[in-house]
């Protein structure tokens, strides 16, 4: 599994960084131009009129603009709420965008929820959060990572499909015995690699990721994130990996999108927000996480908490709990713009160098 | 072990656990001779993955194990005085005014239908002799010292009233309203964002140093441990297989679990390529293996370890259950 | 090998906890063999009766209204005594139940069939389809069962000619039950099915590319039709009382081909005159086949339901 081909040298692995490196910037395989999605959460109609309220609009995801290159990983962080959930459901085409274009490699995703999608639809595939909820407890496990290959008639003879299958599923460290079992006869590791398997069956070339491992213990985490890693290398994937864990995003990603109430407020590559953050927000976030090495000793925690989606504050969003405001950042909402140090950072009090 | 305990008498003793669910295709061992003890002010943090038995340990503690679970041997004493045989209502007596409790979800602690003031107050006259007026002055008092702002507003407010982080804080003033000497707190920031995690440790740090509180941290997350606890258990497959000082054992962990599990953790600081990672999976209960239930996982197995159980063996500063470090 | 196969799955059954949880229940195995007596005995009732009572040939009115067999008067082969055209009572009970069970089973297949689809089309489709599918259920449900089946059959009387009544009386029963009935399915299976179709199986068949249609019948229907078995053997049960109320009134099934409530009503008129075997027998064969098929489905539903394991 961990194994790479005999041969194949770790230089003629697709760079892991943008391949934007040489000047030169290729086409981005996955580009959002201002993609909003806006949930109605509005109370039924009569209790509207009789209790004379307006239409009530979730701004889950407000104004979203960025690409992720070939071969690289791009994580979105953020607390709940923050809409990076409903980023990759978008781009997977499970919801239409209220705004905005998505593309894949040049061509606009709406036809996804389309007949015309077909062969889109076989070249970017999801994995989701909960093992338990994500598969088919009526189904044998050779049935479920066969589904995308009987879907897009990959294979047609029978027998080689279940082949296929069995392959698929050593390739994830499952035997291909397995095919046989059922999914409650797997541990919560072990059904995440069948979903792995059941989005590699038709392909892909692209990968969403829903907070893949925030379910699964420590331990398991590990063995999942090293098969991603591996299998990435191998298929020369490229991932859009969703995750409220700093430190798996710190493993995991190239660059990295940080989101807070439905809008990036920081976009770059690892290094710079990991070594160099410059969002307020952001600084905040690595701040809080718990640190093994800081053994006894107390932090002081960053005071408040997200607010309500439906409400959300004026101007910039964070302006509540953030100690550099001003009166600017309560009316005008920061757009992102390239920063001193590197990448993209939406916020009034970098632009100013107020800090 | 409890003689090692710094700082004279335990107040928690646990001798010997062993929390049995018994169902029709044999009795499963959940929590198997467990033994540790908590000093006055201590934090003892027990980490484990699902279904290591660190939530069921806690449970039997305050008497709570969901039935037909129950506690099939050893005891619990708590300032000297045996509670795992107490008759229902002599238990009931003890949590809350002795044992206080912080669960995951905030909402299975707080009733709905009532305002937190009217709980708090409740909580305190249920157990301590203080009259209604007293009360409601203590109740403010003790949700202003969770960080919660106008609490002479909010002791008014029901639950739903409360958002996720301050619900958590609404259930520690609960916990701490009795004045009790133990708080057992079952995985108490789980459900909550990064940023709120921090200040509800911070605050569970900060009010049990004040009050001298011992705290018994149940979690899976070793950050949090590092960041609270004095002394860590680590538990595996109902067993502790480690246990010592936080630091020693984050830093120089002895026992090959101990030592694969602070590997699989991602860090923020240092950049790997591949995570060190345990193969396989914890067993399930009831295909637990002979000898040490870990060696079929261990790199650094040997005979011994398929057909004789370790117990824990005094390692530097810490204890592994690890026929490793037997002479 | 195939029969390993077949074994193995024998062995997985009788190992199940639905399995395990029927062992360990007494009423339960009481119910279900009380059930599989009624059910032999229905279903091979033109083998097993002692007589038969619809060959008018064979009738005797002399021996009308004799008691059971254990009463001064009674003949042994009238275990349970005649009625008042000298039918045997207890092969009239047996053919009689064959009628109650068959309208109870197909009528509750019919409501299953119906409410099962409406109810999916309306959870999964969502919108105005389910608001229109569940509005006319709501005022379906603002109708007693009885009402509505007492309205279908009269109906048809009015409809069909005389002749063709008596034959259409079973099937006009049946539709009758069927549409005071499917309201249930249909809320059960709608519910259920808007639990499913968020889970994260059924997006990741979306994001596959199955068509909503396959989605509907490949993933969402078999998980959503566990709460619907529990609801179709306890609406067995209601249906058959249904029937009998219906052929009790007198808008059921005719007396030429009884029913048990036929029976009952015609045994009605002479229970105060002494000849009690008349009505008692079939009403208390009629009580056996209901409680045994609610006390199953009461199992049923807490065997399936994981909460009460």
């Amino acid at each position: 599994m961990s194994a790479l081909p005999a041969g194949l040298s770790p230089s003629a692995a697709p760079a892991s960084g943008p391949a934007a490196a040489d000047g030169r910037a290729p086409a981005p395989l996955v580009d959002l131009t201002d993609v909003a999605k806006y949930f109605d959460v509005s109370a039924p109609w009569l209790n509207r009129v009789l209790e004379r309220q307006g239409r009530r609009l979730l701004h889950a995801v407000d104004g979203v603009t960025f690409q992720i290159h070939a071969g690289e990983t791009l994580a979105l962080v953020g607390e709940s709420g923050c809409g990076k959930s409903t980023i990759a459901r978008l781009i997977v085409g499970l919801y239409a965008p209220t705004r905005g274009m998505i593309r894949f490699d040049g061509q606009d995703t709406s036809i996804l929820r389309a007949a015309a999608g077909r062969t889109l639809r076989r070249r970017l595939q999801m994995i989701f959060q909960d093992p338990y909820a994500s598969l088919n407890p009526r189904w044998t496990v050779g049935d479920i990572v066969a589904e995308p290959i009987r879907a897009h008639e990959l294979i047609q003879d029978k027998a080689a499909v279940l082949d296929r299958a069995g392959e698929l599923l050593s390739h994830v460290g499952l035997a291909a015995a397995d095919r046989e079992k059922y999914p409650h006869q797997f541990s919560g590791g072990q059904r995440q690699r069948i979903s792995i398997a059941r989005a590699l069956a038709s392909n892909p070339e692209f990968l969403v990721c829903d907070e893949p491992t925030s379910a699964l213990d420590v331990s398991v985490q590990a063995q999942v994130l090293n098969l991603m890693k591996d299998l990435q290398r191998e298929l020369k994937l490229t991932y859009l990996f969703i995750s409220h864990n700093l430190a798996v995003v710190h493993h995991i990603a190239d660059r990295v999108g940080v989101m807070y109430l439905g809008r990036i407020v920081e976009l770059a590559d690892k290094r710079t927000i990991f070594g160099a953050p410059q969002h307020p927000y952001t600084r905040m976030l690595l701040d809080a996480v718990p640190d093994l090495n800081m053994t006894g000793k107390s932090r002081t925690p960053v005071a408040g908490e997200v607010p309500n989606p439906l409400n959300p504050p004026s101007g910039c969003t964070f302006h509540p709990r953030c100690p550099h405001a001003n009166e600017r950042c309560k009316t005008e909402i920061p757009l992102l713009k390239q920063a001193p140090a590197g990448g993209e950072v939406a916020c009034h009090a970098i632009e100013e160098r107020r800090i | 072990m409890a003689q090692t305990t710094p700082g004279g008498a335990p107040l928690l003793e646990v001798r010997n656990l062993k929390v049995e669910f018994p169902t029709r295709r044999g009795t499963l061992v959940a929590v198997d001779d467990v033994s540790f003890a908590i000093a006055p002010g201590e934090v003892l943090g027990v980490v484990g993955e699902s279904g290591a038995g660190k939530s069921l340990t806690g449970a039997a503690i305050i008497g709570l194990l969901e039935p037909p679970g129950r506690i099939a041997a050893g005891q619990v004493l708590l300032e000297g005085a045996r509670i795992d045989n107490l008759p229902p209502e002599a238990m009931r007596k003890i949590r809350g005014r002795k044992i206080g409790a912080i669960f995951q979800d905030p909402l299975t602690s707080l009733n709905p239908l009532y305002s937190v003031g009217r709980q708090l107050i409740e909580t305190m006259q249920t157990h301590l002799d203080i009259s209604a007026g007293a009360a409601k002055q203590r109740a403010i008092e003790l949700l202003q010292s969770t960080g919660i702002q106008a609490a002479q507003q909010r002791i008014e407010h029901y639950p739903h009233q409360f958002s996720g982080g301050m619900r958590q804080r609404v259930v520690i003033a609960l916990a701490l309203a009795a004045e009790p000497k133990l708080i057992i707190a079952d995985e108490p920031t789980t459900a909550l964002d990064v940023s709120i995690q921090a200040q509800i440790i911070a605050l569970l740090k900060k009010l049990c140093r004040e009050h001298r509180t011992a705290v018994m941290l149940v979690t899976h997350d070793m950050g949090v441990i590092a960041e609270t606890a004095d002394r860590v258990a680590v538990m595996y497959a109902g067993r502790i297989v480690e246990i010592g000082p936080v630091a020693d054992v984050i830093h120089r962990p002895e026992h090959p679990y101990t030592v694969g599990l602070m590997g699989s953790i991602p860090s923020l600081v240092t950049e790997t390529e591949r995570l060190a990672q345990i193969d396989g999976a914890m067993p399930r209960l009831n295909a637990i293996p002979a000898g040490c239930a870990f060696n079929p996982r261990c790199t650094r197995v040997f005979e011994r370890c398929r057909s004789e159980r370790p117990n824990l063996i005094p390692v530097n500063t810490t204890q592994a259950a690890c026929w490793l470090h037997a002479r | 090998m195939a029969s390993v196969r077949i074994l193995g799955r024998f062995q997985d059954a009788w190992d199940s906890d639905v399995a395990h949880s029927f062992r360990n229940s007494p009423i339960t195995i009481v119910a279900a063999i009380a059930l599989a007596i009624c059910l032999i005995a229905a279903g091979f009732a033109p083998w097993l009766a002692p007589h038969n009572p619809f060959d008018l040939k064979t009738l005797n009115l002399l021996d009308a209204l004799t008691p059971p067999a254990w009463i001064q008067g009674g003949k042994a082969m009238f275990p349970l005594g005649t009625d008042d055209q000298g039918r045997d009572l207890l092969s009239a009970i047996m053919f009689g139940s064959r009628v109650s069970l068959v309208v109870g089973l197909v009528s509750v297949f019919f409501a299953m069939l119906i409410g099962v689809s409406l109810g999916l089309l309306a959870g999964y489709a969502g919108g105005k389809t389910e608001a229109f599918i569940m509005r006319v259920a709501d005022v379906q449900l603002s109708f007693p069962a009885i009402l509505i089946a007492l309205l279908i059959s009269g109906v048809a009387r009015a409809a069909f000619p005389g002749e063709a009544q008596d034959q259409l009386a079973i099937v006009v029963l049946v539709i009758a039950i069927s549409l005071a009935n499917w309201v249930q399915y249909a809320r059960t299976v709608r519910g259920s099915t808007l639990v499913e179709k968020n889970k994260e199986y059924v997006q990741a068949a979306r994001v596959i590319g199955i068509h909503p249609v396959a989605i509907m019948f490949k993933h969402v229907l078999p998980n959503a039709l566990g709460p619907v078995l529990v609801l179709a053997t306890i609406n067995i049960a209601t249906a058959i009382i249904t029937e009998a109320t219906l052929s009790f009134l007198g808008v059921g099934v005719p007396p030429t081909e009884p029913s048990l409530g036929t029976l009952i009503r015609v045994g009605n008129d002479f229970m105060f005159s002494g000849e009690w075997w008349v009505t008692v027998f079939p009403g208390s064969a009629l009580v056996v086949m209901v409680l045994s098929v609610n006390l199953l489905g009461d199992w049923l539903r807490d065997a399936l339901n994981p909460k009460l394991r």
